[in-house]
């Protein structure tokens, strides 16, 4: 299987001049194999959010490479941004959904994007309103869903469009542990479908449950297991 | 449950941004600037008009003036002046003024003792050139002034050009208002344009998460600039239109000949409703390249 990204010496240092802080990610490297499921584990603070958003585009790095669908991503320019990031899928910490649009059009929101006929576009949200047991709350606004319901729809947003890598910072953090189990099937099925998916989670609970799920520990901005390096069962770290 | 077609798309591309309904004070700015351009440009229109007009009444047309105590000696001269006139080949016309007439129009001045004939008032003849050129006019003027020391030249142009020079400087006047209001327009659009990306912020790093391009992004606030635009233009460009015709037709009702002219054409009406189509343009155009340029700096 290729490598569908690759982080080499990445080093990662919020603001810059006089503003700069401590490196928040330092000589991170690791290859993520196209199709694998990853969870990227560690501390509160260790910098996992971090990682992901150098992942999905959302910072570049202060130094190192980093290598997205075989090309360079550090100096993608910033019209091949769009491009790149419609092939992520990502479900954000603070699920960051729009707070004017209902359930069903957060969800419909990347097909839309990406230029999809709204003729086509039905169908698909309806699926996945199912999928994540919505359909109740189709016509909801954000606000009025609770944390959990919230949840669903930023990743029911984040794999509507089929993205070839999936990146989920912290996403069983808000539901019950029936829902969190679901949620993880509804990764793994994607998974399956040939999806790279990548869960950021400091739940050990959820790291036995996709079995051949691969995991990088973070502590304190450094990777302490290359990706491959410790498999599953990983030990627990007291 | 979910969208009926091009019409969900729309809305739900409207609701990204939260646009509640109502109007709002891009509106009314738009409105107010709209209704303030479009009185001045009218102004400018018509003043125009009327420079061009009263250039055309008054190109190539002198009146001659001959001044002597004695009346017969007067009316002798006045005779050859006019039969020398009618030599000419550059003169199309030469009228004498009728006496009665201008002694109606001395009345005021005169009272009853205008129409005494012992009154040393001077015989007129009105001349219409064939060639409206200044070089004619001049020599003209200067063929009927070797007639005689009583005889004058009155070139209606000379007295008439301050008249001209009034309404030309109404007419630049005018189009520097219009210029300026559509600088203030602007800058004005560009204000909530940043205002509206930094209201908007959260909900555009999200768009930009999601794979938008700078222009998608900008089109939904454009879309909203240019409604609220059009809404504004032509609320304020009606109420304008209202006002100008009300005004040409009180204008119209004054009978005045120097005011006569200052009216709006056809093409002059037809400019006017183009300028809240300019506005809105304008207004756009403002919009989309404050966003894009405000996109470009994130990542
Ligand atoms: N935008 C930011 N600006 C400055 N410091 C940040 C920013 N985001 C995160 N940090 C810092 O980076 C470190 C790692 O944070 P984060 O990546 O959110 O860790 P985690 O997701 O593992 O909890 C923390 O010390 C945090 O304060
Ligand atoms: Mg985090």
């Amino acid at each position: 299987m290729a490598n569908i990204v690759q982080f080499e010496n990445v080093g990662l240092r919020y603001g810059t001049g006089p503003d700069a802080g401590p490196e928040t990610l330092s000589d991170v490297s690791f290859t993520l194999r196209s199709g694998a499921f990853y969870f990227l584990t560690g501390a509160s603070g260790a910098g996992k959010t971090s990682l992901l958003k150098l992942l999905y585009l959302a910072q570049r790095p202060t130094r190192g490479v980093i290598r997205l669908f075989g090309e360079d991503a550090v100096v993608l320019s910033r019209d091949r941004l769009p491009g790149f990031r419609r092939r992520i899928g990502v479900v954000f910490q603070d699920f960051r959904l729009v707070p004017h649009l209902s359930t069903c059009d957060n969800i419909a929101l990347p097909l839309r994007v990406a230029g999809m006929p709204e003729a086509d576009i039905e169908q698909p949200v309806r699926e996945m309103l199912a999928w994540v047991g919505l359909t109740e709350r189709a016509d909801a606004r954000p606000a009025t869903l609770s944390g959990g319901e919230q949840q669903r729809v930023a990743i029911a947003r984040a794999v509507i469009a089929r993205p070839e890598i999936l990146v989920a910072d912290e996403p069983t953090g808000n539901v019950d542990p029936d829902m969190a189990e679901r949620l993880l099937h509804l990764f793994e099925s994607l998974n399956k479908l040939g999806t790279t998916v990548v869960v950021a989670t400091h739940d050990f609970h959820l790291l036995g449950r996709i079995p051949g799920a691969q995991m990088m520990r973070l502590d304190r901005g450094r990777l302490l297991d290359p990706t491959g390096s410790l498999r599953y069962p990983p030990t627990r770290p007291e | 449950m979910i969208g009926r077609a091009t019409k969900a798309r729309s809305s739900a591309e409207r609701r990204v941004l939260d646009e509640a309904g109502g109007l709002r004070a891009m509106t009314w700015v738009m409105a107010i600037m709209l209704f303030l351009t479009m009185l001045a440009a009218a102004l400018g229109l018509a003043t125009a008009g009327a420079a061009r007009l009263l250039d055309r009444q008054l190109a190539g047309r002198l009146t001659v003036q001959i001044v002597d105590g004695d009346p017969v000696r007067r009316d002798v001269a006045a005779a050859r002046v006019l039969a020398a006139l009618r030599r000419i080949p550059a003169v199309a016309k030469a009228t004498p003024v009728d006496r009665a007439e201008l002694t109606r129009l001395l009345q005021p001045w005169l009272g009853s003792d205008g129409a005494d004939p012992q009154l040393p008032v001077p015989a007129m003849i009105d001349v219409d050139l064939a060639d409206h050129g200044e070089a004619a006019a001049a020599r003209v003027a200067a063929t009927v002034r070797r007639l005689g020391p009583t005889i004058r030249v009155d070139r209606h142009e000379s007295w008439m050009s301050p008249v001209n020079d009034v309404m030309r400087a109404l007419t630049f006047l005018a189009l520097a208002l219009v210029l300026l209001m559509a600088s203030a327009t602007a800058a004005v659009v560009v204000l909530a344009a940043r205002a509206g990306l930094e209201t908007h912020r959260a909900t555009i790093a999200v768009m930009h998460m999601l794979g938008s391009t700078d222009l998608q992004v900008a089109r939904l606030f454009q879309r909203r600039i240019a409604l609220d635009a059009t809404i504004g233009g032509v609320g304020g460009g009606v109420v304008a239109l209202l006002v100008v015709g009300f005004i040409g037709i009180r204008l119209h009702g004054l009978g005045s000949e120097l005011l006569g002219g200052v009216t709006l054409g056809g093409a002059d009406w037809v400019l006017l409703a183009l300028l809240p189509v300019a506005f809105v343009v304008l207004a756009t155009l403002a919009a989309r390249v404050t966003i894009v340029r405000a996109l470009r700096h994130i990542l």
